[in-house]
């Protein structure tokens, strides 16, 4: 059944977004493509150790001008729409200030839980448009006896972007079409060769997209420096496991837990970031079978195949975007929060990240691991 | 200008007849431009547009050392130019503007200094409309021995120009604003003004501007200058006279037709469309849009250029609105679009100390020629109910009398509530 709805595309110039516009375009729906404007990438540029120019980037005016054309060859309206201050709000700053407090951020799934899924969807239906569809990765289904919104893992479970969707409410999934969650990257390629799309070809996009290079250090400096703050005091010890003083370091933002290279420490056998102590700023190193454990708190939980979690539930559980989840046992641990216990320790439990909870397929929902208990 | 693609491909410079019919036809353009501007011939120089007439008038004088004085409004061509002029070792002044748009010429005599060379103040805004008291300006500039720049983009072919009468030293017009091609545009340089080429090259221009002569668009320009003077001469003897200066009602209060300002009787009359009757137009427009509630206008109080109008509506974001109504036919903008088409913040209204949320809130609607009594009848159905519908929608819109009180868009609601748009879980529509 095809409604002729209106449907907003949100293309970023590259292959699956531009994909899913012909797509839907082919099935005769009307489409209006939306660009966001997020970060101007030469906002930095001329700062200590970021490149004077950006190119091939999320918001480069290449980008921009890719999407233009994608729309153009499929006949559609096309905007751009701004959403820079809205995205330094609510994705840049927390970013930085997750660094500065010795967390690993993950800016994607700031940006799809309030920029994406939030500001561009009011910009849709403000134009008409009452769902938008998304390159992403990911299947959405409604469970009639549930009576929910389902998410689930893509076909191409190599592409599988459920992990930074997890904070999507009823209201988003909703409104949301992922057409691609049935179809491989292959042949979402073939497609855009098939609609002779301009993009056809264009390498797929993996850092952070307003971080060049991937070098997140740098970018802040670079923006602490711009915003005239200093890139703080932030510098304290290297401590070992067993409180052992063995050297001090520039800042905690220069470390994420798991970390083993450019702690510039000497000695026999090889040391690990094992935690990052907000309080003291003192950055705990040891062995790598330090870094293992069974148990974290997530905060700020959302659920998305249940309403609320009123017994423990067995689930498998992914604490970074390339884990592989594993079994655990999930437990409301207060509100919005939930204790996850893993059926057996697991490397690097990082604060900041995403642990997100998989019941086979289907996305559970998920929240943001916390800081460990301070002993 | 078509035969000038084909038969008359002369190049003016050429000496051979064919150079000599086209060489003709580039100066009858000049003439009819400097008979917009009231000026001699020989003082226009054609240029690829707007912004190039703008850059060769600032740098064309300004050399390092030297300060210039403009304001905080102008046009990127300008501000953007001044800017980089002062990276080359110029100094620049920003004169500001008060709420309505408007620059206090007392400003601009404070800020000469002894090495003030050149003052660069517009005529006419672009986003506003709103005239700027260049005579004033011409004046002080004069008594300092200071060259006096006016972009007049906005304003030639709606308003009388007579660079005389303003008393200014170079004067920017644009093609495209006097309906002539895209890409060409004219520099009136006083006589006796030394200016330094941009471009350097063969001695076309009388060697102020080297470069092979874009005829076919300055055959458009001279056309189109000729066909601007006609047009005026069916409108007021001048606009800047202060009679858009009216209070607008507070209670709304649809007015009868034929209140509208006696503008009828020349719309119905004159099978031209004149200034009036874009004047006639845009009041109607207008009054139409500020009978929406939570609307105003943007240089209310100050002297406009009878084809412009700049209105906010509290509690929409103008980039929504101007795209809604593109996709219903309706071409409306907001702000200025930077390079990827994003839309910017108005410099403009920001500098009239518009708050940054209703600055965003605020649309341009702009009259040409084309424009039609329909197209307003268009326009005023389709706009309150678009208004209606993006403020239903707004994450930030509680009714008129919230929008008046000041921060009120400041507060989003918590994410954990969900955006208020998207309260009701909807039922599937789609089986994907």
């Amino acid at each position: 059944m095809l409604t002729n709805e209106t449907i907003a595309v949100a293309m970023s110039g590259g292959v699956d977004s531009s994909a899913v516009a012909a797509m839907l375009r082919a099935e005769g729906r009307n489409v209006i493509g939306l660009t966001m404007q997020l970060w101007n990438q030469r906002r930095l540029s001329g700062h200590a150790g970021m490149p004077e120019s950006v190119q091939g980037r999320c918001c480069s005016i290449d980008d921009v001008y890719d999407a233009r054309r994608v729309a153009e060859t499929l006949g559609i309206p096309y905007y751009v729409v701004n959403h820079e201050e809205r995205f330094e709000r609510d994705v840049v700053r927390p970013f930085v200030e997750e660094y500065l407090a010795g967390r690993t951020p993950i800016p994607c799934s700031l940006c799809n839980n309030h920029l994406k899924f939030d500001q561009l969807l009011i910009v849709a239906q403000q134009i008409g448009a009452d769902q938008i569809a998304t390159g992403h990765y990911a299947q959405v289904t409604f469970d009639e006896q549930l009576g929910r919104w389902l998410l689930k893992r893509p076909a191409d479970r190599s592409k599988d972007q459920t992990y930074f969707l997890f904070g999507l409410t009823q209201e988003q999934l909703s409104r949301t079409l992922f057409p691609l969650g049935g179809m491989t990257k292959p042949e979402v390629r073939e497609l855009a060769r098939k609609h002779s799309l301009v993009i056809a070809e264009k390498p797929d996009s993996q850092e952070i997209c307003f971080v060049p290079g991937g070098d997140y250090k740098r970018f802040l400096e670079a923006y602490l420096t711009e915003q005239g703050d200093q890139p703080v005091a932030v510098g304290g010890e290297m401590v070992t496991t067993d409180g052992k003083v063995i050297g001090e370091h520039a800042g905690v933002h220069n470390f994420t837990v798991g970390q083993r290279k450019g702690l510039g420490l000497a000695t026999g056998s090889p040391l690990y970031v094992i935690q990052i102590k907000n309080d003291t700023r003192q950055v705990i190193v040891g062995k790598d079978e330090d870094l293992y454990s069974r148990a974290l708190i997530t905060s700020r939980v959302n659920l998305i195949s249940c309403a609320e979690i009123n017994e423990p539930m067995r689930v498998t559980v992914k604490i970074r975007h390339k884990h592989q989840p594993a079994s655990a046992m999930i437990e409301s641990a207060g509100p919005a929060e939930v204790r996850v216990t893993f059926d057996e320790p697991q490397r690097a439990l990082t604060p900041g990240q995403a642990a997100v909870f998989y019941d086979d397929d289907l996305v559970v929902g998920g929240g943001w691991i916390d800081n460990p208990p301070q002993p | 200008m078509l035969p000038f693609y084909g038969e008359h491909f002369g190049n003016a410079s050429s000496i051979h007849h064919h150079g000599q019919e086209t060489r003709g036809a580039v100066e009858r353009a000049r003439e009819s431009v400097a008979m917009l501007l009231g000026c001699r011939a020989s003082e226009i120089v054609f240029t690829s547009g707007g912004t190039e007439a703008d850059n060769l008038a600032i740098f064309g004088l300004a050399q390092p050392g030297d300060h210039i004085i403009t304001s905080t409004i102008e046009h990127h061509a300008v501000l953007n130019a001044c800017k980089h002029a002062s990276t080359k070792g110029c100094e620049v002044s920003y004169i500001p503007v008060d709420a309505r748009g408007l620059i206090d010429p007392v400003d601009v005599k404070r800020a000469l200094r002894p090495n003030t060379k050149l003052i660069s103040i517009m005529l006419a805004n672009n986003e506003t409309g709103v005239l700027q008291p260049v005579e004033e300006i011409a004046q002080i500039a004069s008594k300092a021995d200071v060259y006096f720049h006016t972009d007049a983009v906005q304003a030639a072919g709606k308003i009388p120009i007579d660079v005389n009468k303003i008393g200014c030293d170079l004067l920017t017009i644009s093609g495209h604003k006097i309906h002539a091609p895209q890409g060409v545009g004219a520099l009136y340089i006083r006589k006796g003004t030394r200016l330094d080429p941009m471009l350097h090259g063969g001695t076309h221009e009388r060697s102020r501007r080297a470069g092979t002569e874009n005829v076919p668009g300055i055959v458009g320009l001279g056309k189109a200058a000729e066909l601007a003077a006609t047009g005026l001469q069916n409108g007021p003897d001048q606009w800047n006279d202060g009679s858009d200066a009216r209070p607008r009602p507070s209670i709304p209060s649809p007015r009868p037709e034929h209140e509208d300002r006696n503008h009828d009787d020349l719309r119905t009359s004159s099978s031209r469309t004149s200034t009036f009757k874009m004047a006639a137009m845009r009041d109607r427009l207008e009054r139409g849009l500020l009978n929406i509630e939570a609307t105003g206008l943007n240089g209310e109080g100050a002297s406009r250029v009878p084809n412009t109008t700049n209105i906010y509506f509290d509690g929409i974001e103008g980039e929504s609105l101007v795209i809604a109504l593109d996709l219903k036919g309706l071409a409306v903008s907001t702000g200025a679009a930077c390079s990827s088409g994003a839309i910017e913040p108005s410099h403009v209204l920001t500098a009239m100390a518009l708050r940054p949320e209703r600055a965003k809130a605020s649309i341009r609607f702009s009259f040409g020629k084309q424009n039609t009594d329909e197209d307003v009848d268009f326009a005023l159905s389709l706009i309150p109910e678009t208004v209606a519908r993006l403020r239903k929608l707004s994450p930030v819109w509680s009714g008129a009398s919230a929008a008046l009180k000041p921060h009120q868009s400041g507060c989003h609601p918590e994410r954990s509530e969900g955006p208020a748009v998207l309260r009701t879980v909807p039922k599937p529509q789609v089986l994907r």
